[in-house]
């Protein structure tokens, strides 16, 4: 029997979320972000692709989508740090029997836009967007984009056909953005009926036509509240940036050492600040030159910096995967990510030094980030 | 016909924590009584099977020692008094 070593939150508190292939492990550690305390792991032996806190309206909700070889996956919750997972007899979230089509991973849970504060979002493989409106007690598969006349056409990336990545619009508007490997970006403008690919400029490398309407392998897609027609892309092959929401994309890959990858991660406070990890290449999917580097652009990709200082500089062959990266939105903010070796390692000062919280893990594969406000009475410890 | 279903631990929490289920039950073949064990505990039905209702990849259902795979699946006929598990197969990294 696996011992799961529980943590103790607290309000303020900065809480790592770190999915791997073995299970679910939570860090959690005060606002100075010095000491890391580790909990787990959560699901012993499941993949933990997607896991995400949700702390809206009051809530203090971890939600989790461990996978099963055997047994699938499922999405689950917890409104006491891990201590316990509601998992309900039916899981949330399934495909219509009618669809023919049965659930093999979830790999991203988003929240909805401020404005539905009980709207949740689940990115799911077989590539399929699913929606909650009442904070994830039920759930629908989303119809408009299941029944896109381009779906028949996607194909499956390395990791599978997933739907990885859900942008609800920050400006009201109703928008809303994702990302399919290997499928490329859909834009919905009315609350996810309708869908349009938004793949300009996109190049797809493994195809005879460089630019196709859509089949491209977008690895992660970014969004600033503030500026929320400014998108960046981490395509596979390919850094971009949008200022028309996706409308076009224009190559920003200058000052890197490869523009493959996987992660992509936004600043909590400033539009114009993102981070990535390149990797060498498709077929060497590892940091170049055995360096780990983080690189940072200050000015919406103009230029790119290494950011390397704690981080192995000599046969470090390391991979990180589209979600093992994340920030909090403190300031300065933390920034975080996984590697395919167990390491994890955190920054905070916005990437100028890195410390490594712990290596050992199984293979990461998502690193979510938050900052916890509990309610007053419950301030102590959770 | 006595029918007992043995259940794997991971799936237990979703059979009121037993072991073996035991089936007061006239099913001819492995999808009735698979049927009747997912009416009367609903949860193992998504996990053992898929929404489009194939048994998962990576599980087995036996009937005695045989794998109902290399016989006639769910079709396969029940013997008068039987044993029938659900296992994980091996699989994994």
């Amino acid at each position: 029997m696996v011992a799961t070593k529980q943590v103790s939150v607290k309000d303020g508190d900065v809480l790592l979320l770190v999915g791997t292939m073995k299970g679910l492990f939570l860090f959690r550690s005060g606002s100075a972000r010095r000491r890391w305390e580790m909990g787990g792991p959560h699901f012993p032996g499941l993949s933990v692709y997607a896991a995400a806190y949700d702390g809206r309206e009051r809530r203090r909700r971890l939600w989790a989508a461990p996978q099963s070889m055997h047994w699938g996956a499922e999405l689950v919750s917890s409104d006491d740090f891990g201590r316990r997972w509601d998992r309900p007899e039916s899981p949330r979230v399934k495909f219509p029997e009618a669809s023919g089509a049965s659930l093999a991973n979830i790999w991203q849970i988003a929240p909805g836009p401020p404005e539905e504060p009980d709207s949740l979002y689940c990115g799911a493989q077989p590539a399929a967007l699913f929606e909650s409106r009442d904070a994830g007690k039920t759930w629908s598969l989303n119809e408009g984009l299941w029944n896109h006349p381009h779906r028949a056409r996607w194909v499956p990336g390395g990791g599978g056909l997933c739907l990885h990545t859900i942008l609800a619009d920050p400006a009201g508007r109703g928008r809303l953005t994702v990302a399919v490997s290997a499928a490329g970006v859909y834009r919905s403008e009315d609350r996810g009926r309708k869908w349009a690919s938004r793949n300009k400029g996109v190049r797809a490398e493994f195809l005879p036509d460089k630019h196709p309407e859509f089949g491209q392998c977008v690895h992660k897609i970014v969004q600033h509240p503030s500026r929320p027609d400014r998108l960046f892309l981490q395509n596979h092959w390919g850094l971009y940036r949008s200022d028309d929401g996706g409308d076009s994309w224009k190559d920003v890959a200058r000052g890197v050492p490869s523009d493959f990858g996987f992660c992509m991660a936004m600043h909590p406070h400033d539009p114009d600040t993102v981070f990535i990890l390149p990797i060498e290449s498709d077929g060497f999917r590892c940091t170049p030159e055995g360096k780990l580097r983080v690189y940072r652009t200050r000015d919406a990709g103009k230029s790119w910096k290494p950011l390397a200082r704690g981080l192995p500089q000599k046969d470090a062959f390391e991979t990180v995967l589209r979600d093992a990266m994340s920030l909090d939105r403190l300031d300065p903010a933390g920034v975080y990510f996984g590697t395919r070796s167990g390491k994890v390692f955190a920054s905070r000062d916005e990437g100028r030094s890195w410390e490594l919280v712990r290596e050992g893990l199984p293979p990461v594969v998502s690193v979510k980030a938050a900052v916890v406000t509990l309610p007053k009475r419950r301030r102590r410890a959770a | 016909m006595p029918v007992e279903v043995s259940i794997p631990g991971p799936l237990r929490p979703f059979a009121r924590n037993q072991s073996r289920v035991a089936l007061e039950t006239r099913a001819a073949t492995v999808e009735d009584a698979l049927a009747e064990l997912w009416s009367l505990y609903p949860g193992l039905k998504d996990r053992v099977g898929t929404e489009d209702g194939r048994i998962r990849p990576h599980v087995n259902v036996f009937v005695n020692a045989d794998n109902v795979r290399d016989l006639d699946g769910m079709a396969t006929r029940l013997p008068a008094a039987c044993e029938i598990a659900i296992l994980p197969a091996i699989s994994g990294g």
